[in-house]
This record gives structure tokens, C-alpha cells and sequence, in this order.
């Protein structure tokens, strides 16, 4: 690329950071933030012009989240830590204004909760997130639908969906 | 920030009826990216704005020091592209980097400040042109000289035009003062910044005095 690298901060840092807590957490996924545009800045001058830059810091986001995640467990004490993604959701509310959202995507299955991340808030095809997360691409489509679902059942909304 | 380049708001396939993920403040996080890519080498172009009395300047640096200066009338965003072609796409809003240069340009429109003590990286000039530029420090604040009188210093007494090409060239005006080389006749000549700009910083430098 020789695009100014502030292009890509400027237009997806949003992007990136939803993905990135979607899947760490609200804190973690701030250091899963600074550490995929750092990967990225080094990779920047020698990614292939044309590339789909969004798709692209997605990806990375998508791992280096995970890191954050490994990481963060392997320095966790065993007993009494619950990991952030795996905290159980307290109560359901009447009115979702009160409900913090990611606490609502930390609640969701692992896969569930990745498919969410990489579909809904980073916008990459089903097909590509199955060579992420693994299995087929219709079985990433299911995780993603059932996460949309089960986050409607704690919101409470039933509205069907656009894209 | 004239360059600033629109975000998403909305994920696109963000389903309706579920609330939207928080449009976050990325402000924090920019600020440590910018640290830790200076601290891991990976900082080649850092820039920033200012706003001067001539309006707002770009103010870019490389590890070796500063690479450019650009008045607004020299579109910041078609200059941030061609420091991404020429010098490196690892380009990075980071205003640390340009401390000092912003406070001595302060210093400078406020009439505190006769000359610059940045280093400067002429990186974007070669050959003639760098050795012109390069003479450019030894005008005294407050002085002028004609194009000819530059050529003979820089050894080239017949390259005049060379040098009035050499001064429209200058990455960094202000710093290294282009603006006090005007026309053998006593005319301003033209200027980066417009020629406006060019009698503005000449009458700022008069007011304060050599």
C-alpha cells in the first residue's frame, strides 16, 4: 500500500475496536486494538494494493484478540477467575438501555460470540469466517443467526433483520 | 482536522432492533498507538496540524527530523499522499513527534523567535536543489535577497531560475526561509503559501526587526 496509514486508522479504528471487544471484552479488547494496528502498521507498506483493507484489519483483529484472551488466561490465577467471555449474564432487563452490549456478546457461546463479532460488527462474508473459526460456512451462518437471536431474547426485540 | 477522513457510525450488517454497539472515543487509543509505533521503530512520517495566523500548516517528521511544512492552499491531504509515496506509508497522525517545532513556530508568528533550532531532513530534495535549500539558513531574519544573489552563493550564478524552482520546492518553508529571496526589481515573487503569504511573513519580520 502506499496509502497514508492514517487512512486505514481513521476509517476502520471503529470497526476494529467493536470486533476486538466483541471478542476480548470492553479492556482487553483495547489491547487487542493497539496490537492489530501495530501487526498492521508493520505489515502496511508491503500489503498488496487493492486490497480490501477493512476485511483485512478484521482478520487481524480477530487474532489478536484471541491472543489478548490466551494471554490473559495464562496469567490468570486458576481458581476464582472467571474469563471475561465466559462471564454469565446476570438477570435479563426489561429495557436494554441498562444493559451494557458487550457484556450481552460476552454472554453468548464462543462460536456464537465470533461470528457475531466478524459478521454483524466487522462485516466479512460467512465463507471467510469459517476458515477463521473453523467448520462450514453454514454452520458459521447458524452461529450468527442464533447469536443475533439470543441477543434479541435479552433485549427483548423481535424486528427482523436488514442485511 | 482538514484530513480527517469519515467514519462508519453504523456496522453494516448490524441488525435493526438491537441497540447500536456504542460509537466509541478512539482519541485514547490513538495516542498509544502513536507511542508504541515511535517506541518499535515503525514511525516513519509522523504529522500534525497547527494553526498559524496564515492558516493552518502541516507539520510532518521523519526520525531525522522535519520533512515538510505545507500551507493549506497546498491541499494537506494530497501532501500526507506523496510523503506516503516518497518517503513511507507508515504514516501516522503523532503530534509528540512535532513538539518542538509547533512551540518554535508559536514563537516565530508571536515575534519571539528569529531562528530555528529543529533538525531538518531534506530528504525530499536532491542534488542543486538541496544545496540551494540548504542555503537558505544563512539569510538573516528580517533581510532579503534577490535569486541571483542565492545562485552565486550556492556557487551557480547563472542557475537562477534553478533557484526560484529550488525555493518553490522547499518542503520545509518557513523553517528554512525562503520567503526572504524576492525578485532582483524588489517584488515579492511568488510564494508556496500564495503570495500573500509570502508578504505577510516579510512584514512580520520588519515589524519585529533584524
Amino acid at each position: 500500500m502506499v496509502e497514508p496509514f492514517e487512512h486505514a486508522v481513521a476509517r476502520h479504528g471503529a470497526t476494529v475496536l467493536r470486533v476486538c471487544r466483541a471478542v476480548a471484552g470492553r479492556t482487553d479488547g483495547e489491547d487487542a486494538w493497539s496490537e492489530t494496528f501495530l501487526a498492521a502498521l508493520r505489515a502496511w507498506p508491503d500489503l498488496e494494493p487493492g486490497t480490501n483493507v477493512e476485511a483485512w484489519l478484521v482478520t487481524i483483529a480477530h487474532r489478536k484478540a484471541i491472543d489478548v484472551l490466551r494471554a490473559r488466561a495464562r496469567r490468570a490465577v486458576p481458581v476464582g477467575d472467571v474469563p471475561e467471555g465466559a462471564r454469565p449474564l446476570v438477570g435479563r432487563v426489561e429495557d436494554g438501555r441498562d444493559l451494557d452490549l458487550w457484556q450481552a456478546v460476552a454472554a453468548l457461546p464462543t462460536k456464537q460470540r465470533h461470528c457475531v463479532a466478524l459478521h454483524h460488527l466487522g462485516g466479512l462474508p460467512y465463507d471467510e469466517i469459517a476458515a477463521l473459526v473453523g467448520g462450514s460456512a453454514a454452520a458459521a451462518r447458524r452461529a450468527g443467526a442464533d447469536g443475533i437471536a439470543a441477543l434479541r431474547r435479552i433485549y427483548g426485540t423481535t424486528e427482523g433483520e436488514h442485511a | 482536522m482538514t484530513h480527517e477522513i469519515e467514519r462508519d457510525t453504523v456496522p453494516s450488517r448490524w441488525p435493526s432492533g438491537l441497540p447500536l454497539p456504542p460509537d466509541e472515543d478512539l482519541a485514547a487509543l490513538h495516542t498509544t498507538l502513536a507511542r508504541r509505533a515511535q517506541d518499535d521503530g515503525l514511525l516513519d512520517v509522523a504529522y500534525r496540524t497547527v494553526d498559524a495566523p496564515l492558516g493552518p500548516l502541516l507539520l510532518a517528521a521523519t526520525p531525522a527530523g522535519l520533512v515538510r511544512v505545507a500551507f493549506e492552499v497546498q491541499d494537506h491531504e494530497r501532501v500526507l499522499e506523496e510523503l506516503a509515496a516518497r518517503v513511507s506509508p507508515r504514516v501516522l497522525r503523532a503530534p509528540a513527534r512535532l513538539e518542538d517545532v509547533a512551540r518554535e513556530l508559536d514563537e516565530y508568528f508571536a515575534g519571539r523567535r528569529r531562528t530555528f533550532d529543529v533538525p531538518v531532513d531534506l530528504r525530499l530534495l536532491a542534488g542543486f536543489r538541496h544545496v540551494v535549500v540548504e542555503h537558505l539558513a544563512d539569510i538573516g531574519y528580517g533581510r532579503t535577497t534577490s535569486y541571483a544573489a542565492v545562485a552565486a552563493a550556492a556557487g551557480s550564478p547563472r542557475a537562477v531560475r534553478a533557484v526560484g524552482t529550488a525555493c518553490a520546492l522547499n518542503p520545509v518553508p518557513i523553517v528554512l526561509p525562503c520567503h526572504r529571496v524576492v525578485r532582483s526589481d524588489g517584488a515579492p515573487g511568488q510564494y508556496a503559501g500564495g503570495a500573500a503569504a509570502k508578504v505577510a511573513l516579510l512584514e512580520l519580520e520588519q515589524r519585529v526587526g533584524p
